[in-house]
């Protein structure tokens, strides 16, 4: 393993390793390809968290392509994507490792397996003052035995850190873990390492990339935020989405496509209880195209709405809005 | 650059956002890794590293936008275009635009020279109706000349040009021309629903001229004044610190959409505070009961949890012009919370009042609930000024029945009573039949009491008196209510 001065580059980064990206451009290019339009922002800091080793933190409403960002830079860079969804109640053994204590027992069941017959054979009470000894010899052995990389249960956090091979960490939705728990996450992500007391530290071979993704339904903490790159993905521009849009959705016309991209924003500035996300988005333009619809009209926007929205009342609000309720007007 | 970044990193901390020592190192770090002359990769690098909240991006884009306005070769043709402006602040007002040869820009300030008004309106209506963003750039440029008549060396902020500029252009009289010119080609028969939208794409590139106004009398103001002066003028609260009275129709919007993702937060993090408050005595009993399963030995000690009673809300607003949106945001977070109430009823008041709490039940959209409040609430009694006695005594006439001890009263309101009777008996009756009286008032404090705010004579009778001039404020005061 290497020591700790080489991996430190000037002002206490640690040493990226190889670039995944050599440029913005490069960055944005090569996620198109694979399928995800990133815009110049989103290229940026995917190209500055390669550069600079740090996590990157993505906010922004549901269903605008947080957890497919990680993906997409995952399929681009080749390679594993090692996911550690959030839940309420996420401890140490379920995110960092766990020692395998049925193996564990096992072994030390087999160990006793093994001295007993000698145990037996011998004179009863003789052995008893210089089998302190050994025993204790033993026990030291089987101590080390049973506490070595055999025993352990790897998670994603240590699993991201272990492997050789290039990976992506996606820590997903990270809000929905305790405040006290996020302190887990620290030593991974500003040292790239994880501390165990029975074996000491384990060091990442390679640097992986790491993205952490909330949903904002509470503040993070300072400390995790420091060490973190911020993105906010807001809905996408016009542009971005009708491009989205004919990239995912295959047999879609270019008309129709600019159609649902510029319903989608008259609807995203109403006031709504939940704003239709790109996936939703892309849903719809699904549903438009199975049904063969080549030109949106009032009926048929009436009668696929539900797709993009999710409440009664933002339903009632669009139509009245959209003024695609009321009337039959035939479509130019 | 280490200087600038100094500069730009105790502005971001002057407008109030929480950068630390690691976060500047980390931009000074970045600043490495991306090519300096794309002004663009320069500033989401810094968005990157500095900005950890989605609610500071605007202070942080309007920072920035001073601060590294002109300083990057990039920006040449602006600078040629800034010394024109410069000359003729100077001289006459009405002064010809030579336009700065080479900039690309070129076509539309070209065109510009001695250009009548009617003229300027013309070409802005083109290039907005064929939606080119080059044109339409260097004719907001063209207008920002002619109608901010910007004077070196004033103090202010660039509100005023551009409030004059915008007056000029009469953006709503275009926004009413282009619609009828979209109407025109689609050949007279426009869905409802097309007409929609292509009122919408042109409410944007109203919007998107907007902002290339703003941006170019910022870039003059700069280069008359410096970054660090204009900075200041500048500097705009928070969202979360904008003052309730005071604020403009673009910062209740703004606040409007803060008030939705600060209710989930606040809703989840006191469902969370129930669930987790383990400050109960040892139950005995239940510990002993439990401790059968390891033989008789306690192990795990089991605690009584605290089931504290979920609280009653009755919250009386005033609804007067001046307080309304306080009211208004504040009845949002309640009902928001509401599942953290046992009950929750409302009633508001001008000088008559009235029971608003039919219009949220069964109704999952708050925000179409306060508007019916708005038009449909019986608060009138004489002249719709405010009169907090008549209203109180009104209350306590038909609802005092109905005030438990385990009713909370908020009461909202600057207590200005226009002189009339302040009738504080009534709060004080209040008092002793409901837990708690909290009086909410949207007015900072050195202002309570002065005119004809009678805020002293109900606050003896309340059990507390909390200043909720921001949704900061208002948002702390709900947590512990609840």
């Amino acid at each position: 393993m290497t020591g700790p001065d080489d991996r430190i580059g000037p002002l206490g980064f640690p040493d990226p390793g190889p670039a995944r990206f050599s440029s913005v451009t490069d960055a944005r290019h090569r996620l198109a390809e694979s399928g995800y339009l990133a815009d110049d922002g989103i290229a940026g800091v995917v190209h500055l968290a390669d550069r600079l080793a740090k996590p990157v933190l993505v906010e922004g409403p549901a269903g605008t392509g947080k957890t497919e960002l990680a993906k997409s830079v995952a399929r681009v860079t080749g390679s594993r994507l090692i996911r550690l969804q959030c839940y309420e109640g996420l401890d140490e053994s379920k995110a960092l490792y766990e020692w395998n204590y049925k193996k564990q027992l096992l072994r030390i069941q087999a160990q006793q397996l093994v001295d007993e017959p000698a145990g037996v054979g011998s004179d009863g009470t003789a052995a008893a003052g210089g089998a302190g000894g050994q025993a204790g010899a033993t026990w030291r052995t089987l101590e080390e035995d049973i506490f070595s990389e055999e025993f352990l249960l790897t998670r994603p956090l240590l699993e991201a850190i272990r492997t050789t091979d290039p990976v992506v960490l996606l820590v997903d939705e990270v809000d929905r873990v305790e405040l006290e728990t996020e302190a887990l996450l620290l030593e991974v992500l500003s040292e790239y390492q994880v501390s165990i007391p029975e074996l000491g530290t384990i060091r990442a071979e390679r640097i992986p990339m790491v993205f952490l993704t909330s949903n904002n339904t509470r503040e993070l903490s300072e400390a995790l935020k420091r060490r973190c790159l911020y993105l906010h993905l807001d809905y996408p521009s016009l542009e971005r989405e009708r491009d989205i849009v004919r990239t995912r959705v295959p047999g879609i016309t270019e008309e129709l496509a600019d159609q649902v991209a510029r319903i989608v924003r008259s609807l995203r500035t109403l006031e709504l209880k939940k704003y239709p996300s790109v996936s939703e988005t892309l849903d719809w333009a699904r549903t438009l195209v199975v049904l063969g619809v080549e030109s949106i009209d009032a009926e048929q926007a009436k009668a696929t709405l539900h797709v993009l929205l999710k409440y009664r009342s933002d339903l009632e609000r669009a139509a009245k809005e959209l003024q695609v309720a009321d009337q039959a007007t035939p479509s130019s | 650059m280490l200087d600038v970044l100094t500069g730009f990193v105790g502005e971001l901390r002057a407008a109030g956002l929480p950068v630390s020592m690691t976060e500047a190192v980390d931009a000074a770090e970045a600043v490495h890794h991306i090519p300096l002359e794309d002004r663009d990769a320069l500033k989401y690098a810094l968005a990157a590293t500095l900005v950890k909240s989605s609610a500071h991006w605007k202070a942080f884009e309007t920072a920035f936008e001073i601060y590294f306005a002109l300083r990057t070769p990039h920006h040449g043709a602006d600078e040629e275009g800034r010394a024109d402006g410069e000359a003729e602040d100077a001289g006459e007002e009405q002064g010809e635009q030579p336009t700065g040869p080479g900039t690309g820009r070129g076509r539309g300030g070209g065109a510009g020279e001695a250009m009548s008004a009617e003229e300027l309106a013309e070409m802005l209506f083109r290039a907005l109706l064929s939606a080119n963003d080059a044109q339409v750039a260097a004719l907001a440029r063209q207008a920002v000349t002619r109608y901010a008549g910007m004077e070196p060396g004033r103090p202010v902020g660039g509100t005023y040009y551009l409030y004059r500029t915008l007056r000029n252009l009469d953006l709503d009289g275009m926004l009413r021309r282009l619609l009828e010119t979209a109407r025109r080609e689609a050949g007279g028969n426009l869905t409802a629903l097309e007409e929609r939208l292509a009122r919408d794409e042109f409410q944007v590139r109203l919007d998107k001229l907007r902002r290339e106004l703003e941006d170019e009398i910022r870039r003059r103001l700069v280069a008359d004044r410096g970054s660090e002066a204009l900075a200041r003028s500048v500097r705009k609260p928070l969202p979360e610190d904008v003052d309730f009275m005071h604020a403009t129709r673009e910062e209740l919007t703004a606040l409007r959409r803060a008030i939705h993702p600060l209710t989930r937060k606040l809703a989840v993090r006191l469902a969370r505070k129930r669930r987790h408050g383990r400050k109960g005595p040892l139950d005995f009993r239940s510990t002993v009961r439990h401790s059968l399963s390891t033989g008789g030995v306690p192990v795990d000690p089991k605690f009584r949890y605290p089931r504290p009673a979920k609280p009653e809300i009755f919250v009386v607003a005033d609804i007067s012009g001046s307080v309304a949106s306080f009211a208004r945001f504040t009845l949002h977070l309640v009902y928001a919370i509401s599942s953290q109430f046992s009950k929750v009823r409302s009633f508001v008041f001008i000088d008559g009042i009235d029971e608003v709490t039919r219009f949220f039940e069964g109704v999952d959209d708050v925000a179409e609930a306060l508007h019916r409040i708005n038009t449909e609430a019986d608060v009138v009694w004489v002249d719709g000024h405010s009169d907090y006695g008549h209203a109180f005594n009104v209350f306590w006439e038909r609802w005092a029945e109905e005030i438990t001890p385990r009713t909370s009263i908020l009461l909202l309101g600057d207590a200005r009573n226009n002189y009339h009777a302040s009738q504080a008996w009534v709060v004080q009756e209040m008092r002793h039949r409901a837990r708690h009286v909290y009086w909410l008032n949207p007015e900072p404090r050195a202002y309570w009491g002065t005119g004809d705010s009678i805020l002293g004579e109900y606050a003896v009778h309340c059990d507390a008196v909390y200043e909720c001039r921001n949704l900061r404020q208002l948002e702390l005061f709900v947590s512990e209510l609840a």
